[in-house]
């Protein structure tokens, strides 16, 4: 048989955690992302872990600082409106520079908002996650094979950088069904001396925290940690790129919106519009470089979302406004369809953008 | 065929595009058809998104109102009686997926046992990642059949992997399959095999069920 296995997209997140080493999971059951806590529950005790089903959102991320802070691969999972209730969890994390992994299979908002899927969490996710300067790395996965190997990766880039990996996943990418492997290679382990496992008496004790009593010294934690920002904008940043060498019209999209402008793509390229995507995997840090490179020899771009606009802000400074940029967006629980995404490719081919 | 055919198995073995296939097929020999939805966990993927190919075929459908909408409750279809009450209709019952689901079944399990004239199909699929081997899927037969406090008749092995599905994939779940049935005791009733994989597999196994998707989005292909 096959080494493959047919899995939906939340039971991918949940395996590759545990394959990447994660044996603590803390959530609480929400709407596009439930199979995740589901599928935990029922493996986490067959491999000694621990699955537990908190009370609720804001008491399952001050759990995850907690393994965090101990030195252990950690994660948490939500859906929208129960991410917002752990980003002051979020902004701990970044003030005491913990590893850990966070999803957030977005679903309609804002408010309760609706369970089908959408990418409106992305000014959450990329800027605005809880209070005080910081950044997450957020990675966003456009199948369900990628779900698997984008939780694998962030638990390491979380490790590397100290810092907390989202994964910004939607309800479609989280409840569809497709062939994975499962091959994920080796975990790779990272000292932690900052991490408190007890001193027996050794050394002198680990302290993880956020609050300084000096500005001078918080003011210095602010800067050493941007000038980790700025390595891994260098040095972490992914993207994929499909027929957008020598694209007149550049799509950018990622996610569900992605697959739907691949095939809009090609309708494209069929009709003689040279049109080609980018899709940022990683949303911070955004391709930036990738997209001026393409503003070369593209007349204009379409950022396709399932929000009223979001990620467009950041093509529109990553090509410093260098060319038209058009939006093509369902919002609601709404998909853009193929055709749509095609009618705005060509409106941009003929009209150059210009409005 | 008995007048009752009910399918459970484990969450994502295919449950619902059989329930669809089976109630089309009996439509489709001019029976007097219906499709119940008793599904109580998953709110996406029910028998409503084929509504309009089970509605043109004739087949009268049972389903939450909730069902494929924003109201994430667990909510089971006011019709849901017809199902034993009216004995002119052959029905057929898409149960929600494992032991959880299959927990909505026990208000209908007294009526049923009654008449006794039904089949339970266990649906299953060895590439789903919790039931890769005959011995997993004990576990989720013993599980559903006390929730339900129904037993199985039969099974249907559903071994796929989507788009991906090759002749040999079809050919080792049917071992599997064959094995399940021996340990559960249980007649493997069909393998079923996309239809266009059906001329390389045929010679080889027992069984074949053509079968065809019936959900598909502009997403799907990637």
């Amino acid at each position: 048989m096959s080494e493959k296995v047919l899995m939906k997209g939340n039971e991918a997140l949940a395996e590759a955690a545990i394959m990447a080493g994660c044996r603590h999971y803390f959530g609480y059951p929400i709407t596009p992302q439930t199979e995740v806590a589901a599928y935990l529950a029922k493996r986490m005790p067959q491999i000694g872990g621990t699955f537990l089903q908190a009370e609720s959102e804001i008491a399952a991320i001050n759990m995850v600082i907690g393994v965090a802070s101990a030195g252990k691969r950690v994660m948490t999972s939500s859906s929208s409106p129960g991410i917002s209730l752990k980003s002051e969890g979020l902004s701990y994390l970044a003030g005491c520079d913990l590893p850990a992994l966070v999803i957030n299979v977005q679903r309609g908002g804002p408010g309760l908002g609706g369970i089908q899927p959408s990418q409106s969490d992305y000014f959450h996710a990329t800027r605005g996650a809880g209070h005080g300067d910081f950044h997450m790395l957020v990675l966003a996965p456009s199948s369900v094979q990628e779900m698997a190997s984008l939780v694998f990766k962030g638990f390491d880039l979380a490790d590397k950088y100290r810092m907390t990996t989202m994964i910004l996943a939607d309800g479609t990418i989280g409840q569809m069904m497709e062939p994975v492997s499962l091959d994920m290679g080796e975990v790779r382990e990272y000292d932690k001396p900052w991490a408190v496992t007890g001193t027996r008496g050794e050394r002198k004790h680990n302290i993880v925290n956020s609050l300084s009593l000096l500005p001078e010294e918080l003011e210095q934690w602010n800067i050493k940690r941007y000038e980790r920002y700025a390595q891994i904008e260098k040095t972490e940043t992914m993207y994929e790129s499909f027929m957008a060498d020598d694209a007149d019209i550049v799509v950018v999209a990622f996610g569900v919106a992605a697959r739907v402008a691949r095939n809009a793509i090609l309708a494209a390229r069929e009709k003689g519009i040279k049109a080609g995507l980018i899709r940022p995997i990683t949303l911070w840090p955004f391709p930036k470089a990738a997209l001026k490179e393409a503003a070369k020899h593209a007349k204009a771009f379409v950022s396709v979302e399932l929000s009223m606009g979001q990620m467009i802000e950041d093509v529109e400074l990553a090509i410093r406004c260098s060319r038209p940029v058009l939006l093509c967006s369902r919002v609601g629980g709404m998909i853009p369809t193929p055709e749509e995404v095609l009618a705005k490719i060509e409106e941009a081919d003929k009209t150059g953008g210009a409005e | 065929m008995k007048r009752v055919t009910l399918f459970a198995g484990h969450y994502g073995s295919g449950k619902t595009n059989l329930a669809v296939n089976c109630a089309l097929a009996l439509a489709g020999q001019g029976k007097k058809t219906l499709i119940a939805d008793l599904d109580i966990v998953n709110p996406y993927f029910r028998t409503r998104d084929s509504q309009a190919e089970l509605e043109k075929a004739g087949v009268r459908i049972i389903v939450s109102p909730y069902a494929n909408s924003n109201v994430d409750v667990p909510a089971l279809p006011d019709e849901m009686y017809r199902v034993v009450d009216d004995k002119s209709y052959h029905a057929v019952i898409d149960v929600g997926g494992d032991d959880r689901g299959a927990l909505a079944l026990g208000r209908l399990a007294p009526a049923l046992k009654e008449e006794n004239d039904f089949d339970m199909l266990l649906v299953v699929n060895f590439f789903r990642p919790l039931t890769q081997t005959p011995e997993s899927v004990m576990q989720v037969i013993r599980e559903i059949e006390t929730a339900s406090s129904m037993t199985f008749t039969g099974i249907v092995n559903n071994t796929n992997l989507g788009s991906q599905t090759r002749a040999e994939d079809i050919l080792s779940g049917a071992q599997k399959a064959k094995e399940l049935s021996r340990l559960a005791r249980l007649p493997l009733l069909a393998n079923c095999v996309r239809e266009d994989l059906i001329p390389s597999v045929r010679d080889q196994m027992e069984n074949a069920q053509p079968i065809r998707l019936h959900f598909r989005a502009d997403w799907a292909v990637f």
